[in-house]
């Protein structure tokens, strides 16, 4: 029996050494209480998750405890759907806020087949590089230089590089705006999720200008201004874009309508059609 | 010829380009170019605000009259090359592959001068009135920068200047548009210094020149003594020409990291911006002309020659006696750090040293691979950056160690893309790290 007592004292002062830290924890867990606000844990749930920093702040957390604070609305978060978004307005039982639902669009449609290559480049590939340096090997100075900077940037792998262009796929774009300040061209805007049709050009110059270096420039023939209703399109000089601030939006089969001699005036999913079809083209003449 | 002697110095680091390709151009004086029936003239052609534009379509202009104001303090007029009328305001090739305003002048043959500035006394003239003109000539460094002068010429109250530097290095490969200008035009090299001097109020003005023109040393050193002006050698190294290369070999001075040649009491000009200031002081004439060497192996007869701001590239190549063969590369400035050219559309601005066209076997499309960290960028950084970790940290897109690493003191020479043997795209990177750096601070 004695040969045991020294396990007994051992176990009995292990027991009395936990009783007192244990209690020790529990008083300083009752002074050192930090009030957290469980529904900031509930909002945080409710949300997608992705931690894109789309809405500003340092992550999905820190964007539910300025919802709860009531800092910001539910839906600033551009990655959550409307169900999420109404989910988590109710459970705070907050306003929606006014709700706009965007997706990326690169305005041009200058790919490898459309667009004049004027120079070899063979510099960094990196769309910010290659503006410091004679802007890159394509013929239009205000094009896309296909250098994947914007795809790089983007946290849902939305956009793809197409021969040589930038394709937002509007299905994967969550509308996060990561993607609008890399590039260097300022060639993608965050458009209404409604708008169907775009005008697939940047260039301010002159329609001969423009056609020098790409098949499918905006010319500014204003067909599609005279197809449409009153202020559905603007245009600046030589470039006519839609309003994305209309009333009305125009429909898909302006398209169809205006008949666009060249080409730039396209639905989203026809543009990505036509770039992945030229793809194919490639991939089975290769 | 004289027996006078100089001393040469020079810098540590730098490289030694195979070819210099001097030897084209090297003996050919300096022609005027026959005026031509239109001048596409790039309003903005300094560094800093542009300017703004005084004429429109349809105006009748005199050769010298002012076509458009400075925009700010660095910033400078700019003036019509000839007289004629406004055809246009577009908008043309600009040297950085981005289109750019212009003003197109239609000459009318005459060729007449405006009213010029009152010819100015300079030895009796105060060093703010000086500034003023060559502010209002539009003169800016002459030697690529296109920086304002005048604003060089400009330090704080408490920074003392000592020295005033004329660059006559032309370190760059192939340009010998500032050699012929020393030799051809030494009086007005020099007078300009004493003039710019005089304006700065500082005793000691020197001119280095790089040893590979033995002529114009010679021409320098038997006028100098009139003038007031030392004449240094310069090592035959690149880029023996960069301002803080430059006032080092002469003076021992270093400029302290991200700092001015004002901080180290020195003011560095091109020679040919001398010149200018001559002009503009003596005679009231604005800056509407420069020397350029138009060069290379497919160029017919390469060239030195004096061209009205707005002259096309395409047509400096023709009086040049036109291509032999198809060019690989245009360049605007030297094959170190001048800029390829998509289009013969650009046009001479103030700032166009040379007109270079390089043949096809020259223009290799390097694959750039991996770094082997030889070590050899090192030794040719003469700013002692260490070019290859940096290139590495901003290939990680890590700005903020490329910022500790000093990036921003690169001066863009090239000796580290130029010596690197698994021809990294080293000055690219270092160029995108100090835009976004800048960016960030303005933020
Ligand atoms: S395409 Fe742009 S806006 Fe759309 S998800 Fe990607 S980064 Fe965000
Ligand atoms: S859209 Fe802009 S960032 Fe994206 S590939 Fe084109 S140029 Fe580069
Ligand atoms: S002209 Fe328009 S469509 Fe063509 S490359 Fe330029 S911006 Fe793109
Ligand atoms: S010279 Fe090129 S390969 Fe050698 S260390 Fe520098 S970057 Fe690396």
């Amino acid at each position: 029996m004695e040969e045991y007592g020294i396990y007994i004292a051992a176990f009995a002062a292990m027991a009395i050494i936990g009783a007192v830290l244990g209690c020790i924890i529990g008083i300083a867990v009752k002074i050192f209480k930090v009030e957290v606000d469980p529904r900031i844990e509930l909002v945080t749930e409710l949300l997608p998750g992705a931690n894109c920093g789309g809405c500003g702040k340092a992550g999905c957390a820190d964007f539910a405890k300025s919802v709860v604070d009531g800092e910001n609305a539910p839906n600033k978060c551009p990655v959550a759907s409307q169900e999420q978004v109404a989910a988590i307005a109710q459970a705070l039982g907050v306003e929606l806020g006014e709700s706009m639902k965007k997706v990326a669009v690169v305005f041009c449609g200058g790919d490898k087949n459309q667009e004049k290559v004027q120079t070899l480049y063979n510099g960094v590939s990196d769309c910010i590089s290659a503006s410091l340096i004679a802007g890159g090997p394509k013929g239009c100075a205000y094009g896309c230089l296909g250098m994947s900077s914007c795809a790089r940037a983007c946290p849902f792998g939305a956009i793809e590089i197409i021969n040589g262009l930038a394709v937002v796929h509007p299905n994967l774009c969550v509308g996060c705006g990561k993607c609008v300040d890399t590039c260097p061209r300022d060639l993608i805007k965050l458009v209404p999720v409604d708008a169907k049709v775009h005008i697939y050009c940047s260039s301010p110059e002159k329609g001969a200008v423009k056609m020098k270096v790409c098949s499918v420039p905006c010319i500014a023939c204003r067909k599609c201004v005279k197809a449409a209703e009153e202020g559905q399109f603007d245009v600046k000089g030589f470039l006519v874009g839609v309003n994305y601030d209309a009333e009305k939006l125009p429909e898909a089969d302006i398209v169809e309508k205006a008949k666009c001699p060249t080409g730039c005036l396209l639905t989203a999913d026809k543009h990505v059609k036509i770039e992945e079809s030229e793809k194919k083209d490639k991939g089975e003449a290769a | 010829m004289t027996t006078k002697t100089y001393k040469t110095v020079t810098f540590k680091g730098g490289v030694h380009p195979a070819r210099d390709g001097k030897d084209l151009s090297r003996s050919a004086a300096i022609q005027e170019a026959p005026l031509l029936d239109e001048y596409q003239v790039i309003v903005q052609q300094n560094i800093g605000a542009p300017p703004k534009l005084l004429v429109k379509k349809g105006d009748e202009v005199k050769k010298g009259q002012m076509i458009a104001e400075a925009g700010g303090f660095v910033s400078v007029p700019l003036h019509s090359p000839t007289s004629g009328k406004v055809k246009n305001i577009d908008r043309i090739p600009g040297p950085m592959g981005v289109p750019t305003d212009a003003v197109i002048i239609t000459a009318d043959g005459k060729d007449e001068w405006g009213e010029l500035m009152p010819p100015l006394d300079w030895k009796n003239t105060d060093g703010a009135t000086l500034k003023k003109r060559i502010c209002d000539a539009g003169i800016v460094g002459m030697g690529g920068a296109a920086f304002p002068a005048h604003v060089k010429l400009s330090p704080p109250p408490d920074k003392k200047i000592d020295y005033l530097i004329l660059n006559g290095a032309e370190c760059e490969p192939y340009l010998t548009a500032d050699h012929r200008l020393m030799l051809e035009e030494t009086e007005k090299v020099l007078e300009g210094a004493a003039i710019l001097g005089h304006a700065l109020g500082v005793k000691n003005v020197f001119i280095g020149i790089e040893t590979n023109k033995e002529d114009a040393i010679h021409a320098l050193l038997d006028k100098c003594d009139a003038y007031g002006v030392g004449v240094v050698g310069l090592k035959v190294q690149y880029p023996q020409g960069a301002e803080k290369q430059l006032i080092y070999a002469v003076t021992g001075r270093k400029v302290p990291a991200g700092k001015l040649p004002m901080d180290a009491g020195c003011v560095v000009q091109n020679v040919g911006t001398a010149a200018a200031v001559t002009d503009a002081v003596k005679e009231g004439k604005p800056l509407i002309e420069r020397i350029t060497t138009v060069t290379g192996e497919p160029i017919k007869n390469p060239s030195n020659w004096r061209f009205r701001l707005g002259t096309p590239v395409s047509r400096a190549i023709e009086l040049a006696g036109g291509i032999t063969q198809e060019p690989g590369k245009i360049i605007l400035g030297g094959p170190m750090m001048g800029f390829a050219q998509k289009s013969m559309d650009v046009t001479v601005m103030k700032n166009t040293s040379g007109i270079l066209l390089l043949e096809k076997s020259d223009v290799i499309q390097y694959q750039s691979t991996a770094c082997i960290r030889c070590g050899r960028c090192l030794s040719a950084c003469p700013m002692n950056l260490l070019p290859g970790s940096l290139s590495a940290a901003i290939e990680s897109e890590k700005f903020d160690l490329a910022a500790k690493m000093n990036v921003m003191d690169c001066i863009e020479c090239g000796s580290c893309a130029y010596i690197c043997p698994a021809h990294r795209p080293l000055v690219q990177h270092f160029r995108r790290a100090k835009a976004e750096i800048r960016n960030r601070s303005k933020k």
